[in-house]
């Protein structure tokens, strides 16, 4: 059983009394482990198939099933526990809360998970989330004192304050300079390989989407190839 | 769970003291201003009360009712039923009644030296009269004792006019006044009163203890008419208990004998009693209460007439709650003003603020909040500003009224329950007016608030 699986994904904006579709029957599965990149250009429809992955959108039609689970028929409540438990989320511009310090900032969403933890252990385990990406001398630095790189690190560290299984980033690098984009993306790639989480990476670089497995090519609203990891093996299938 | 959303609020709060600070400052302001205007409002009516309660606005008159003989009937007044003792059993069984003064009048000459007046106003009354008729503090010398009314000594106090016609300005204290040849001692002095409603001069008055009027200036023929004279009782009414504490020349009787062989007590009859509420709203209490003591003191079965009336000065009191009624209006119209202001004041800032948050809102959206966590959050944001801005707004509040107080010596009272309400009622218009900007956040779609701009 894949962890992901989609079966012709439709998704239409409402634009006045316009309907445009962004996504013209996607189907697509992800198994447990893998790391994907979702390339395609920009109003390819990547970010909305990406929303819509990480239960922020909900689809027009088609099926969504998230290990063994139909998830566009959740309600809101039990969608944001599933964010809360099983997804991480990396933002393209880190949205990080301003004014609030680091730790804070990777600790807020275990005040959501109606985790049994103390005060006390959940900042404990921030601290060490932290230090994990070498900022365990940045714990107190509000995010206007860090650079760039280290908000990024920050928000890693806050996608993962829940162990979740899978990790979605949205143009992770697109606001970083290329060294440190090597720099995130090398810990993208540890994260993979050491911890086993799936990642799921929104990027319209192919340097970027050449740093997974396998890279899901979007065009207008459809999945040009790349759909499923044995289509990976079969060149031009 | 709660501790930790308020620890929330408070951090969230602590990010944008600029915000907090601004939201705060409506429920202070209408709290503050609730606070100073009723304390002041409150000090302003009670003063304007008293005012016109000086005018008289709580005293009820109690006179005799009409005498008549042969159906000739005497008109009010005649009858000689009321007596000193009605008055103080009114002051002691009636909780409404504040203050009750016997009085009986005279009218005749008084004469100092080589100067004689007739005198509006010559009441003998007990100390209690300056208390009823809010005469204050005397202007010079000291108001006469219960003793002086016992003994039924010759002093007396004298009004502001007496003391211009008959002492040309000198201090009148410790001289001697002759009320229709009777030498009275002036004791103390009345502060100047002015004209009543009626245009008579209050001020042309002499007072003295009743039983000196009664018995020494008007003279004594209703009473001894009235004494046995084989009475060696030495209950004669007020007088009896000149020398307290005496043993008894006889053995006490029994109750028996008592009602076999009433004592004949020595009878003195009153022109009026006049006795003051404790406050406008009471009259009709007291009215009621003073009915229902005079009746049982005067045995009147049910369903016979009173044998006396109860007159208050109802123009005067109809003055007075119609004032009191204005102000209360006039102070609940600016306390409304004031928190409504500040109400809105607190909404504004929240919906700018679940405005400028809406991306912080997508965010928590995204790390798994719900709906109502949000709601919660920025309800108890809007409930520890209200709480703080309230604990601030009555500290201002108050202190401003102290300060118009101190400054402007103007009378303020504080009121715990203006305090009360108001607090209570900005916490549940920070609440009410903090819910519709918490509720609309709590409606954001995650994701248009993380795209929002």
């Amino acid at each position: 059983m894949p962890l992901i699986e989609l079966r012709d994904i439709c998704k239409d904006y409402q634009l006045g009394e316009l309907s445009v579709p962004v996504l013209r029957g996607v189907s697509l599965a992800v198994e447990r482990g893998e790391s994907v990149s979702l390339m395609g250009s920009s109003g390819s429809g990547k970010s909305t198939l990406m929303n819509i992955l990480g239960c922020l959108d909900r689809p027009t039609s088609g099926e969504y099933w998230f290990e063994g689970q139909e998830v566009s028929r959740l309600t809101a409540d039990e969608r944001a526990l599933l964010r809360n438990r099983r997804f991480g989320f990396v933002f393209q511009s880190f949205n990080l809360l301003p004014r609030t310090s680091a730790l804070d900032n990777v600790a807020m969403p275990l005040a959501y998970g109606a985790h049994h933890l103390t005060e006390h252990e959940a900042r404990e385990r921030a601290a060490e989330m932290l230090r994990r990406f070498g900022l365990g001398d940045r714990l107190d630095h509000e995010p206007s004192q860090l650079s760039g790189g280290q908000q990024q690190r920050v928000a890693i560290a806050r996608a993962l304050i829940n162990r979740p299984p899978l990790l979605f980033a949205d143009e992770p690098t697109g606001n970083l300079d290329s060294r440190t984009s090597e720099e995130v993306l090398r810990m993208f790639e540890q994260l993979h390989v050491e911890e086993g989480i799936t990642i799921i990476m929104v990027t319209h670089d192919p340097k970027v989407a050449s740093h997974t497995q396998r890279i899901i090519h979007i065009q207008d609203g459809q999945i040009m190839d790349g759909a499923f990891a044995e289509a990976t093996g079969r060149e031009g299938a | 769970m709660i501790y930790v959303t308020a620890r929330t609020a408070f951090r969230a709060l602590r990010r944008n003291p600029m915000r907090a600070m601004l939201t705060t400052l409506g429920i202070v302001i209408g709290v503050g201003a609730v606070i100073a205007m009723m304390e002041i409002g409150t000090g302003s009516s009670a003063a304007l009360a008293k005012t016109i309660a000086s005018m008289g606005a709580n005293v009820l008159v109690i006179r005799p009712g009409a005498a008549s003989s042969g159906g000739v009937t005497f008109g009010a007044g005649t009858a000689t039923t009321l007596t000193p003792e009605d008055s103080e059993a009114i002051l002691r069984d009636c909780p409404a009644v504040k203050n009750a003064a016997p009085m009986v009048r005279a009218r005749t000459q008084i004469v100092y030296g080589g100067r004689n007046w007739i005198p509006t106003y010559i009441y003998g009354t007990t100390i209690a009269y300056l208390d009823v008729r809010n005469w204050g503090a005397l202007a010079a010398g000291e108001p006469f004792s219960d003793r002086d009314v016992m003994n039924g000594n010759k002093v007396c106090i004298l009004g502001q006019t007496l003391v211009r016609e008959l002492f040309e300005g000198e201090s009148p204290i410790g001289k001697e006044v002759r009320i229709q040849n009777v030498a009275f001692r002036v004791v103390g002095v009345l502060p100047a009163k002015g004209a009543n409603m009626m245009g008579l001069d209050q001020d042309d008055i002499v007072l003295a203890p009743w039983t000196s009027i009664k018995y020494r200036v008007t003279g004594s023929s209703l009473t001894t008419s009235q004494s046995s004279g084989s009475s060696k009782s030495e209950k004669v009414n007020t007088l009896g208990n000149l020398y307290p504490g005496g043993s008894s020349l006889y053995p006490a009787r029994s109750a028996v004998q008592e009602a076999n062989q009433p004592l004949p007590v020595r009878f003195a009859n009153i022109d009026q009693i006049m006795a003051s509420a404790r406050s406008a709203t009471e009259i009709n209490t007291a009215i009621d209460q003073i009915t229902t003591v005079l009746r049982e003191r005067h045995r009147i079965r049910p369903g016979e007439a009173d044998d006396f009336n109860i007159r208050d000065l109802t123009e005067i009191t109809k003055t007075l709650s119609s004032t009191t009624t204005l102000m209360t209006n006039l102070l609940l119209a600016v306390a409304m003003i004031s928190l409504v202001v500040g109400g809105v004041g607190i909404m504004n800032i929240m919906l700018v603020s679940v405005t400028e948050r809406t991306r912080e809102i997508g965010l928590r959206m995204a790390v798994g909040a719900r709906g109502r966590d949000i709601l919660r959050q920025f309800l108890v944001e809007a409930v520890v500003l209200c709480l703080v801005g309230g604990a601030l707004g009555i500290v201002l509040g108050h202190g401003g009224s102290m300060l118009v107080s101190l400054l402007l010596r103007w009378p303020v009272a504080t009121s715990p329950v203006a305090i009360a309400t108001a607090v209570l009622v900005s916490a549940s218009v920070g609440i009410l007016f903090g819910f519709y900007p918490a509720w609309k956040a709590s409606k954001l779609d995650p994701i248009e608030a993380l795209r929002y701009e």
